[in-house]
C-alpha cells in the first residue's frame, strides 16, 4: 500500500470484526495459524529463518526507540538448556500513550500468538507480560486471553504436539512510569524497587535473575503474526520505506476526533490532525505538536508540511517518532503552563538514583513553577537550558534524557512565550 | 490492634504465584496487591505481614511498597477517585475536573472526606488520552468523557456503591463503519 490511499487502508492490526477478542473468532478468521505453519515445518521454519523473516520484514520496535525486532532478537545468546525470557512491555506509561490497551481489549490474541512465535524463534522458557498496574480492567482481559490460549494447547508444555513449550505469565506494575524502562521493568519483575541497571551486560547477556532476555513491545510483539500471514514483502512494502508496517497512532489533545487509529507509518502529519482526527477544536490553528509522548520535542505548528511520522522524517524535522502517541494543541495553549506540567510529571517520575535526574529534574519543575507564578527572569531561561545541558547522557537510564528534551525544544520553539512571561531584568556584571 | 493475617485459601494462592517466578521474591507485588484488596491499604503492618508470608525481609517490602505510587501506604477513602491531570488531559480540562470534585466534596487532593467515603488525588498519565478528562476510581475502573452532569451521576452512584460500567472505547474508524460480522 502506497501512502496516497491511506484512505483506502483497512486495519489488520485491530480488524474491524465483532469479537475478535474471543479466541473462537480468531482462530475462526485464521488466527494462530501462522504460529501453526512455523511449528508444523520447524526443519524449514528454523527459529533462524524465523528471526531473518521479521528482521528482513523490517519491523522496528513500537516502544519508542524503533529498533529492529529481529535484530534485536539476534543478540541472543545460542541456548545452553537453562531458562530464557521474554519480558513483554506493556507499562505503557509515557504520558500521551494509549494504543497497547486497544491490543488488550480488541485483538490479544495476536499479540499473544506473536510472542509464541518470538520465543520459539529464540528458545524462551517463559514470556512474562508487565502491564502497568492502573490497567486493572485490561489485565482482567488478558488473564481470560492467555488461559483461553493454555486451554487450546497454544501455550504451555509440547505446543501443539510440536515439541516446543513456553509459558505465559501477566505480572502487574503498581504505578511507575519508570518501569517501562527496559533495565527497569526487570528489576520490578524480580519484585524490587524499578531502578535501572547499568548497561553493559545487556539484557540478552544478563537479564532477568541473570539469564539471557529480550525485552519487546506489546505492538511489536502483535505486529509478528501479520508478517508471517501476509509476507516479509507485504509487511516491508506497507507504509514507510525504512520504518514499515502497520502502527497504531493515538491522538489527543485539542482535535475533533481523539482516539486510537491505526494506518501504516508514515503518514503525514497534517493528514492525521486535519482529516484523521477531523481537524482542530473551533477550527483553531495549530501551536504545537507532541508527536510521540510527553519525551518527545515538540513541533511548531507553522513546521509542520510535509513532516511524516516514522523515525526518519521526524528526525529531520527535530523530533522522534516515540510511541505515535500524538497531542495537538492549539493556539490558545499555554506552553509555559504545558511545560511546567510535563517537567512536574518527570520530576514525580524520577526514581532518584542518579543525582543529575533526582535533582535536575527538581530545579526543571521549580524554575518553571516559578516563570509560570510571573516571578522569573530572563536568566532563569538559560538555567533551564544549561540544567538540560547537564542531565543529557548523564544518568543511568534515559528518563534524565526524556526529561530534559521537552524543556530545551519548548523553550527553544516558542522562546517568545517565555520571554514575554519573565520580568524583563537586566543585571550588572558583578 | 487489628490482627492482620492471610487465610488458608489466601495463602494456597500466594503459593500458585510464588510458583509463576524461579523464586519468591518476585511475589511481593501481587502479594502486596492482594492485602491491598483485602486491607484497602498496605500501611507498615500489612507489610510486614507480607515480610513473614514470603519469608523476605521487611524493609525490603516496605521499600517495594513505598516505590509504587499504587500501593496506598495510608488509609484512604473507601472510593479514591484518582483524576488524570498529565498534559493531555491538563489540555482538555483535566484540573477543571480535579477542581469541580474538589468542590463538590469539599476536599482537596490528596484528602480524604470526613465520612471517608471519598479521595481524591491529582495523578499522572492514565493511558487515556484521547478519552480526556478522566479518572480512574480505586486503582480500577475507568471513567472517561467527564462533564459535570457525569461525575454528579458517578459520585451519586457510588454514594449508593453502585461503580460506573467499563466502557469499551474501539478504534475510531472500525466505530464509525459497520462492523463486518464474522
Amino acid at each position: 500500500m502506497s501512502l496516497t490511499d491511506w484512505k483506502a487502508y483497512k486495519p489488520v492490526l485491530i480488524p474491524n470484526i465483532k469479537d475478535y477478542h474471543k479466541i473462537d473468532v480468531y482462530e475462526k478468521h485464521g488466527g494462530y495459524g501462522a504460529l501453526k505453519k512455523i511449528l508444523a515445518d520447524q526443519d524449514t521454519l528454523t527459529p533462524q529463518h524465523v528471526t531473518e523473516t521479521v528482521k528482513n520484514a523490517g519491523l522496528r520496535g513500537r516502544g519508542g526507540a524503533g529498533f529492529n525486532t529481529g535484530l534485536k532478537w539476534s543478540f541472543m545468546p545460542k541456548p545452553d538448556g537453562g531458562p530464557r525470557y521474554i519480558a513483554a512491555n506493556g507499562d505503557e506509561s509515557e504520558p500521551g500513550t494509549f494504543k497497547d490497551r486497544v491490543i488488550f481489549e480488541f485483538n490479544p490474541h495476536t499479540f499473544i500468538e506473536g510472542s509464541i512465535i518470538a520465543a520459539y524463534a529464540m528458545s524462551i522458557t517463559t514470556v512474562y507480560v508487565y502491564i502497568r498496574g492502573e490497567y486493572r480492567s485490561w489485565i482482567r482481559m488478558m488473564e481470560k486471553a492467555v488461559s483461553d490460549a493454555y486451554e487450546r494447547g497454544y501455550l504451555g508444555q509440547n505446543i501443539l504436539k510440536s515439541g516446543f513449550s513456553v509459558d505465559m505469565v501477566l505480572h502487574s506494575g503498581a504505578g511507575a512510569y519508570i518501569c517501562g524502562e527496559e533495565s527497569s521493568l526487570m528489576e520490578s519483575l524480580e519484585g524490587k524497587r524499578g531502578y535501572p541497571r547499568v548497561k553493559p551486560p545487556f539484557p540478552a547477556q544478563k537479564g532477568l535473575w541473570g539469564r539471557p532476555t529480550t525485552i519487546n513491545n506489546i505492538e511489536s510483539l502483535a505486529n509478528v503474526p501479520l508478517i508471517f500471514n501476509n509476507g516479509a514483502d507485504w509487511y516491508k512494502g506497507t507504509g514507510a520505506a525504512t520504518h514499515p508496517g502497520p502502527l497504531l497512532y493515538g491522538i489527543s489533545g485539542h482535535v475533533n476526533r481523539p482516539g486510537v487509529y491505526e494506518y501504516p507509518t508514515g503518514m503525514l502529519v497534517t493528514d492525521l490532525i486535519n482529516e484523521v482526527a477531523m481537524g482542530v477544536r473551533g477550527g483553531k490553528r495549530v501551536k504545537a505538536l507532541i508527536p510521540g509522548g510527553s519525551s518527545t520535542p515538540p513541533l511548531r505548528g507553522d513546521a509542520l508540511d510535509g513532516v511524516r511520522m516514522d523515525s526518519d522524517s521526524l528526525r529531520q524535522a527535530g523530533s522522534m517518532l516515540g510511541t505515535a502517541g500524538m497531542c495537538i494543541l492549539d493556539e490558545d495553549t499555554d506552553m509555559v503552563d504545558y511545560l511546567w506540567r510535563v517537567s512536574h510529571f518527570y520530576h514525580h517520575e524520577s526514581c532518584g538514583q542518579c543525582t543529575p535526574c533526582r535533582e535536575g529534574t527538581g530545579w526543571l519543575e521549580k524554575t518553571l513553577l516559578k516563570i509560570k507564578a510571573g516571578d522569573g527572569t530572563m536568566r532563569d531561561l538559560d538555567l533551564l537550558l544549561d540544567l538540560c545541558t547537564q542531565m543529557e547522557g548523564r544518568t543511568i537510564c534515559a528518563l534524565a534524557d526524556a526529561a530534559a528534551w521537552p524543556v530545551r525544544y519548548t523553550i527553544t520553539r516558542f522562546r517568545d512565550e517565555f520571554e514575554a512571561r519573565v520580568k524583563n531584568t537586566v543585571y550588572a556584571l558583578s | 490492634m487489628q490482627n492482620f493475617e492471610f487465610t488458608k485459601e489466601e495463602l494456597a494462592k500466594i503459593d500458585a504465584i510464588i510458583a509463576r517466578y524461579p523464586n519468591p521474591q518476585p511475589a511481593v507485588m501481587p502479594v502486596l496487591w492482594m492485602a491491598q484488596e483485602k486491607y484497602g491499604h498496605v500501611e507498615p503492618d500489612v507489610q510486614k505481614l507480607v515480610a513473614r508470608t514470603l519469608n523476605l525481609p521487611e524493609a525490603h517490602v516496605h521499600g517495594v511498597a513505598t516505590f509504587y505510587t499504587q500501593y496506598y501506604k495510608e488509609r484512604k477513602g473507601k472510593y479514591v477517585l484518582d483524576v488524570c491531570t498529565s498534559f493531555s488531559c491538563q489540555a482538555c480540562g483535566g484540573y477543571e475536573t480535579l477542581h469541580y470534585l474538589e468542590d463538590k466534596l469539599g476536599i482537596k487532593a490528596g484528602e480524604t472526606t470526613p465520612d471517608g467515603m471519598f479521595s481524591i488525588q491529582s495523578v499522572e498519565c492514565l493511558g487515556a488520552c484521547g478519552y480526556a478528562p478522566m479518572m480512574q476510581i480505586t486503582n480500577d475502573v475507568y471513567v472517561n468523557h467527564l462533564t459535570p452532569e457525569k461525575l454528579d451521576k458517578v459520585i451519586d452512584d457510588l454514594k449508593k456503591d453502585q461503580l460506573p460500567e467499563f466502557e469499551s472505547i474501539p478504534l475510531v474508524q472500525n466505530r464509525t463503519t459497520a462492523m463486518e460480522n464474522e
